[in-house]
């Protein structure tokens, strides 16, 4: 199924960060498997998976406070799992922020600079510039006990910023945010993004937020990539079956094809697969109620819960002995038996997720 | 949230506690330091600061006092010299052999003080293992004799038994520094030492200062390691006080001395918890 509204990847040119069949094991637990990734500069990244799937392993790897058992990360030509975290450029922004308890939210900013052994005047200049951006000039003397968690994650920010890295890593920055305040740092973050123009690694297990803010996402699933793409394309053509249920809500139509017609339960439409089986993500907006046109799957249903989410409304609709979610405006009129239809090429082939231990 | 008469009797045995072993015996003190002793050998209930005036007119007290302060400074170097790398090494560099090398470290306080001094004894005297052995691989002909009876021997000993209390808050407060500050102090392009001096060295500082006032408070009062391994030259205030508390019969005296020590230690602790303070960061 060749996707029509698929977005152009990323330049084809020499990517900034390439990592190369990275594995990794904690004894003997695999955590990581054969990772093979590129990140185009200015990209914005997002590596979404579970807790325990491994992505913060990846981060880590990337940063070199991990060493990988297999593989190789380059980054601009470099090479960079040979070097020590302090030589690389690269900079992380961590999950509980991390700054330094003993310094002034500038310290902490200048901090880099510091080491770098930079000039007192071009310090001073690059930290107020720095700290002026995350709107945070009139904490500079406070230390990182006395400010909120935005306000800690801002300074976290600008104090990773300072040195020019090439690449930021962020490792769930916004967990510890409540959601609105989330919210408004998602956007802040893009933006800031935008702004610096740098590439961003992403770590998240919020889908949402990766929808919201990613370039590419690269769903981590028991330490392999299930699929990379972006958000458009892996909402709208879900290479796997975890993939479409990790991110959405989808209807997964186990079928089975002969000569040209899937056939699912008391559903069938046309395909041009082979025959044998074949497994289908149909999302639940995709559904709607019949409106007779021609191509379309026309079928009974019957309502059987409801959930309103405001803007949409999602049914529980039972079709003979399927049972399929829906999703319909908020402002329709449903009620007992309906009239239903999606269209064939909404029915996307997924494969089915392999089963690891 | 609890009854006043609930709150009385469960306060009243630590108050009273603390009140009969501590505060009556030190008032007592306080009493005994402005009374005098008789020719008659009875100690005389007048008032006076005749105790305090001998005390800063004669030479030997305050010589005394300067040399134990002297010593305790030293050991409090040294304690922390040993005890600061050990601790960093065990809470950083010690991987699985961590619980088992903070145990060894441990181990030395359930062994009695006696033993450990009468140890150090054995080891410096003139026929001792050290002078043996310096003998024996030609390093001296004759057995050095300042090993054992000198303010060395009280400095070595005192270290020894002091150490663990230096490495111990240093150890907890090494523990308490979130691994990934350290991780982004790497991040941000510092090298093993520049993290070590810009982050643990001053978030440990509070460890640093309870272990040095462990190490100073409690070599100060020291009486064992002086008389056991001090000889003449190595007499430290405390034999002083145990003396005239016993054979020379001067209690008001013993008593002075000891309340100056007792406000030199209290002052101490004072400011190194004000210094705590100032250094802690949660």
């Amino acid at each position: 199924m060749a996707p029509a509204d698929q977005q152009p990847q990323p330049s084809a040119t020499t990517p900034l960060l390439s990592i190369r069949n990275i594995a990794k094991s904690f004894g003997k637990t695999s955590v990581l498997r054969d990772i093979s990734l590129d990140v185009a500069a200015g990209e914005f990244l997002t590596i979404l998976g579970e807790s325990g799937s491994g992505k913060t392993t990846l981060l880590r790897i990337i940063a070199g406070f991990e060493s990988a058992d297999f593989g190789e990360v380059w980054m601009a030509g470099e090479r960079l799992d040979t070097m020590p975290p302090y030589k690389r450029r690269v900079n992380t922004v961590f999950q509980h922020y991390a700054l330094f308890p003993h310094l002034t939210v500038f310290e902490n900013v200048a901090y880099g600079l510091q080491i770098a052994g930079r000039a007192k005047s071009e310090i001073e200049q690059r930290v107020t510039e720095a700290l002026a951006r995350v709107k945070m000039s009139s904490f500079a003397a406070a230390r990182p006990a006395n400010i909120s968690g935005g306000q800690q994650q801002r300074v976290a920010l600008a104090r990773a910023l300072i040195n020019q890295p090439k690449l930021l890593l962020l490792d769930e920055p916004l967990s510890a945010l409540d959601a609105n305040l989330r919210r408004q740092m998602q956007i802040e973050l893009k933006s800031m993004q935008r702004e610096v123009g740098i590439s961003f690694v992403f770590v998240t297990h919020d889908q949402d937020e990766a929808m919201v803010m990613s370039d590419r996402i690269a769903l981590l699933r028991m330490g392999q990539l299930e699929q990379v793409a972006t958000p458009r394309e892996i909402y709208r053509y879900p290479a796997t079956a975890y993939a479409a249920q990790f991110i959405g809500h989808t209807n997964l139509l186990r079928a089975e094809v002969k000569s040209g017609l899937a056939r699912s339960h008391s559903l069938s439409w046309s395909t041009s697969l082979p025959d044998g089986p074949a497994l289908f993500s149909l999302r639940p907006e995709d559904i709607r109620p019949a409106s007779g046109a021609a191509s379309a799957v026309s079928f009974r249903g019957r309502v059987k819960q409801r959930v309103f989410h405001g803007a949409t409304e999602l049914l529980q609709v039972e079709s003979g002995d399927l049972l399929l979610t829906i999703r319909i405006a908020g402002k329709e009129q449903t009620a007992g038996e309906l009239q239903l239809e999606f269209f064939t090429q909404d029915a996307v082939l997924v494969r089915e997720s392999a089963v690891r231990t | 949230m609890f009854s006043r008469t609930y709150r009385a009797v469960i306060t009243l045995p630590p108050v009273t506690w603390v009140a009969m072993f501590l505060l009556v015996p030190y008032i007592l003190m306080f009493c005994y330091s402005f009374w005098s002793v008789s020719s008659l050998q009875v100690i005389v209930h007048s008032c006076s600061l005749a105790n305090y005036r001998e005390l800063l007119s004669k030479s030997v007290y305050l010589q005394t006092l300067f040399r134990s302060m002297w010593i305790a400074a030293r050991v409090t170097l040294f304690s922390l010299l040993l005890g600061y790398p050990l601790a960093y090494y065990v809470s950083f560099q010690s991987g699985k052999r961590k619980d088992l090398l903070y145990q060894l470290v441990i181990i030395p306080l359930w062994v009695s003080y006696l033993v450990r001094a009468y140890a150090w004894k054995t080891v410096l005297g003139s026929d001792g293992v050290l002078n043996t052995l310096l003998q024996y691989i030609h390093v001296s002909q004759h057995p050095l004799g300042f090993l054992l009876y000198s303010p060395f021997a009280v400095v070595l000993t005192l270290t020894h038994i002091y150490t663990p209390f230096t490495f111990l808050p240093i150890y907890a407060s090494l523990e308490r520094i979130p691994r990934n500050l350290i991780e982004a102090s790497h991040d941000l392009g510092a090298s093993s030492w520049q993290t070590f001096r810009t982050v643990i060295l001053p978030l440990s500082v509070p460890g640093v200062l309870a272990g040095a006032t462990f190490a100073f408070v409690l070599s100060l009062g020291d009486f064992l390691a002086p008389l056991l391994l001090g000889g003449p030259s190595g007499i430290m205030i405390s034999n002083i006080v145990v003396s005239l508390f016993g054979a020379a019969y001067n209690w008001p005296l013993g008593a002075a001395i000891s309340f100056c020590m007792l406000a030199i230690v209290v002052g101490l602790l004072f400011f190194s918890e004000r210094l705590e303070k100032k250094w802690s960061f949660r």
